[in-house]
């Protein structure tokens, strides 16, 4: 047999034979998201996906941030008796665990999950069903690690959860199984957006959109892609070796059967320090969209910028061993992680000068709330970044190893580095979301009062940190006289929390009640911007041809354009990696309700097992019967070309 | 905005196979991600042979041929497995189906040699540290071995069906080529840590 032997090619509806109107109509028939229940539940749309992720990751903050909340409450007097010290180790468990697990990298993979399709002009995500599945295996771990905690299972050891407290000998009962098998869910779906992420900026690009038209933010997210998949395997090691250990006995991190508790932070934090980038790199990838569309030029420094993100990705993964000076390193080894932690502060600064180069150089920017959340970046990025530096100096670390200090910078680098970038984003590409302008009076006391909160709230930290106090502690006593700077804090970080309050009265305000904003209301220069807000199912009636960096700007009157798809099956092209050439009209997945059935079927083995090894016994046939029915061909169109 | 067509796709392929084509891509993903957990492992391995005051600890190192026969199954799978790449890249069908049934066999086999191969360590998971490492090593392998095999029997049985008269099938038939090549090669360092380093 021979390849004219097989399936005759469909020649199917092409979309160079149909008017506008049947062309958005078919269109709209091959991709949408059935109605119904089952449908609700089959979507691989991925902007579907996306909004559910968001959404989700936005309530695991508002939990998250609660947790904060009491516990600010509990430390704002000495010895206040709000919450004993058994349920403040779970809660500060809790709202480590779910901001970093549950809120910030989902988050910002969601954000990804959204917009690449849309920037680099494809119609849906590669491997949708792929996307699909990691949403709902998310939500269950989300929920797992809640719904114990509810049941008194929360977590008690802290984010990273180090051993031997965590071990078998002194976390007795079920608690750090919890910590551990959330990891599992968690990293599970975070793998599977990076594939999919890759493949889409690899192979799913417009034709035109060469490397270096590739837009900042689609780069930051294929770095961070692929620091996910060279990073999180770490942790899933870790926790799976942590739970053979307390599961089945092995002696892995038992220091008196062979085995090393330091092995543990190693594995950990090769994962843990590439995290922070994680959930950095793509901020900064939002800084990149963000400013230059309000400077009115194109970027400055683009190639500077991309080689920042390649080496900022590259360089994460040597600094791992900075969050282990106290633990007795050899100093040789010390040294080489100190300089190492300087090193990255070159090309990070590097993307500093380059986006302060491109306010200077497009004359008076506009002053609108993204541009300003951009600002509030920049100065508590910086700030976090100096305090960054000073603890990859080994003396100076080993001063405040585990204080209040330690708290102020990360919280500096994270919130300022990551979470005002992500509000100066919802802020810019809510139009594309919802079809609505945010409230720009709303969203500016919103920035001032986020910014005065977050630094009346963990500047102080700074200070009560070098005076000594030390974190994870539930109270204090009253002779050490830390009561007024920690009311202080507490007060701050209250008024943190009224500018959350503030922001979500302003998003539900916004998505009913705010201006119309069109297809481009910031007059942006990419690609996402040339669809109409919200997008359709299809994100493009044609595939856009793209010309420059900035394709919109370049090309004000009339969009080229690539014509010749089907419509009455899921098409989407397949460009080269380099140049972006057409390639192939390959068949992207029909909704399909297996995936949920998959992560059902994995998510109740991975609670299972925290119970009894054999459940990965009982759960391999389940897993095998969805996994088949996942990939079985139906008979659709997409399948039998 | 007005839009102008200035490129006309209707006379690409529908699908394409290796670096062409997303799956490719996607089961190289899948290959990086796996191998990186394949070499922490090993690397928590030597971590823990480098700290120890002898390798291996109190116990006689593991019987070698059950691990031995695998190898040479696994490497001689290899022949097999490229025949059968070179007849999907031709959609030869009737080879096709028959090097699938034989890659089947060569994947239970070291499966059920792979059975004799736990107690051949001569450790068990609980006696200590070392214990634990040769079988957790041993452990990720084999569910990478199942995997593969459920994946290449199911496989198998689409190739049989009308569903295998598709250009896109047999590009799968060669990715599947493609993740077997790992399975065999992510095998041939841990045969070596498992069986020949606490020999030396």
């Amino acid at each position: 047999m021979s390849s004219v032997d097989l399936a005759p090619e469909h020649h199917g509806i092409r979309d160079t034979e149909l008017d506008e109107i049947s062309l958005h109509r078919r269109l709209a028939e091959t991709w949408r998201t059935r109605p119904g229940l089952i449908g609700f539940l089959s979507s691989v749309d991925h902007k579907v996906i996306a909004k559910r992720y968001l959404i989700t990751a936005f309530v695991f903050l508002c939990l998250a941030g609660l947790a904060a909340v009491v516990m600010r409450i509990q430390l704002s007097g000495p010895e206040r008796g709000l919450i004993g010290p058994d349920l403040y180790n779970q809660i500060f468990t809790m709202h480590g665990a779910t901001m970093m697990f549950l809120f910030a990298v989902p988050m910002v993979q969601a954000v990804g999950l959204y917009l690449v399709p849309l920037m680099v002009g494809t119609r849906n995500i590669a491997f949708p069903r792929l996307a699909a599945f990691s949403y709902w295996i998310y939500l269950s771990g989300g929920l797992f690690l809640w719904v114990s905690f509810a049941l008194n299972t929360g977590p008690d050891v802290g984010w990273f959860a180090y051993v031997p407290l965590s071990g078998p000998e002194f976390s007795p009962g079920k608690r750090a199984d919890t910590w551990a098998q959330m990891i599992t869910y968690t990293e599970v779906s975070s793998l599977a957006v990076a594939v999919a992420t890759i493949v889409t900026v690899f192979k799913q690009r417009a034709p035109g959109m060469s490397l270096d038209r590739i837009p900042l933010f689609v780069w930051a997210m294929l770095v961070t892609s692929f620091v996910v998949i060279f990073a999180m395997p770490a942790v899933m090691i870790a926790s799976t070796f942590l739970i053979l250990d307390r599961l089945v006995g092995t002696h892995i991190f038992n220091p008196a059967e062979g085995g090393d508790a330091l092995l543990f932070q190693h594995l950990f934090w090769f994962f843990g320090h590439p995290e922070v980038y994680i959930i950095f790199l793509p901020a900064t990838g939002m800084v990149s969209a963000i400013i230059p569309t309000f400077a009115r030029r194109p970027v400055f420094g683009y190639l500077a910028l991309v080689l920042s993100l390649i080496a900022v990705g590259i360089l994460s993964f040597g600094l791992w061993v900075h969050h282990m000076f106290a633990t007795g390193l050899p100093k040789l080894g010390a040294s080489f992680f100190t300089a190492s932690s300087m090193l990255i502060a070159i090309p990070n600064g590097i993307q500093i000068f380059c986006w302060l180069g491109t306010l200077w150089e497009g004359g008076r920017p506009r002053l609108n709330t993204p541009l300003l959340f951009v600002f509030g970046f920049f100065f508590t990025f910086v700030a976090g970044g100096l305090t960054g530096v000073m603890l990859a100096s080994v003396p100076l670390d080993l001063q405040v190893h585990d204080t209040y200090f330690v708290v102020a910078h990360f919280h500096y680098v994270l919130i300022g580095g990551s979470v005002f970038p992500l509000l100066g984003a919802t802020y810019y590409w809510f139009p594309k979301l919802t079809g609505r302008m945010m409230s720009e009076r709303l969203g500016r006391w919103h920035f001032w009062l986020a910014l005065i909160g977050f630094n009346a709230a963990f500047f102080p930290m700074h200070i009560v940190g070098l005076w000594g106090m030390p974190r994870r502690v539930y109270t204090y006593p009253v002779e050490l006289g830390w009561g007024g700077i920690n009311l202080f804090i507490s007060a701050g970080a209250v008024v943190f929390f009224l500018s959350f309050v503030l922001f979500v009265i302003n998003l539900v305000w916004s998505a009913t009640k705010g201006d119309v904003a069109g297809e481009n209301p910031w007059d942006a220069g990419t690609l996402e911007w040339a669809t109409s807000s919200p997008p359709p199912s299809y994100n493009f009636a044609r595939i856009p041809v793209v010309t420059h960096q900035e394709p919109l700007w370049a090309e004000r009157e009339v969009l080229p354009v690539a014509g010749g798809l089907r419509v009455d099956a899921r098409e989407v092209l397949i460009s080269t990696i380099a140049e972006a050439k057409p390639d192939i009209r390959e068949k992207s997945a029909r909704p399909s309700i297996w995936p949920l059935f998959a992560a059902l079927t994995v998510g109740a083995t991975f609670l299972y097992s925290i119970f009894t090894p054999w459940a990965v016994v009982w759960g391999a046939l389940p897993i095998t019967i969805s996994l088949v029915g996942w990939f079985w061909p139906k008979g659709a169109p997409e399948d039998e070309e | 905005m007005r839009q102008h067509t200035v490129v006309d796709l209707s006379h690409l392929a529908t699908f394409g196979s290796g670096p062409r084509s997303p799956t490719w891509w996607g089961t190289l993903g899948f290959i990086a991600l796996e191998g990186t957990g394949f070499a922490l492992a090993a690397g928590a391995y030597l971590y823990l042979a480098y700290i120890a005051p002898g390798w291996p600890l109190s116990a006689p190192p593991p019987n070698h041929w059950p691990g031995t026969i695998v190898t040479i199954l696994l490497l001689a799978s290899v022949v097999p497995n490229h025949m059968l790449n070179g007849y999907a890249k031709k959609y030869e069908m009737l080879p096709v189906r028959i090097g699938l049934l034989v890659m089947c066999a060569f994947g239970i086999a070291p499966l059920v040699v792979r059975w004799f191969e736990f107690p051949a360590l001569n450790i068990y998971w609980d006696t200590n540290a070392y214990g634990s490492m040769l079988w957790v090593l041993l452990g990720l392998h084999t569910t990478h071995l199942l995997t593969d095999v459920g994946d290449t029997i199911v496989l198998t049985v689409l190739m049989f069906t009308r569903h295998g008269y598709a250009g896109r099938r047999f590009g799968d038939v060669e990715d599947n080529v493609f993740y077997w090549d790992f399975v065999v090669l992510a095998w041939l360092p841990l045969y070596v840590l498992i069986y020949w380093m606490p020999r030396f």
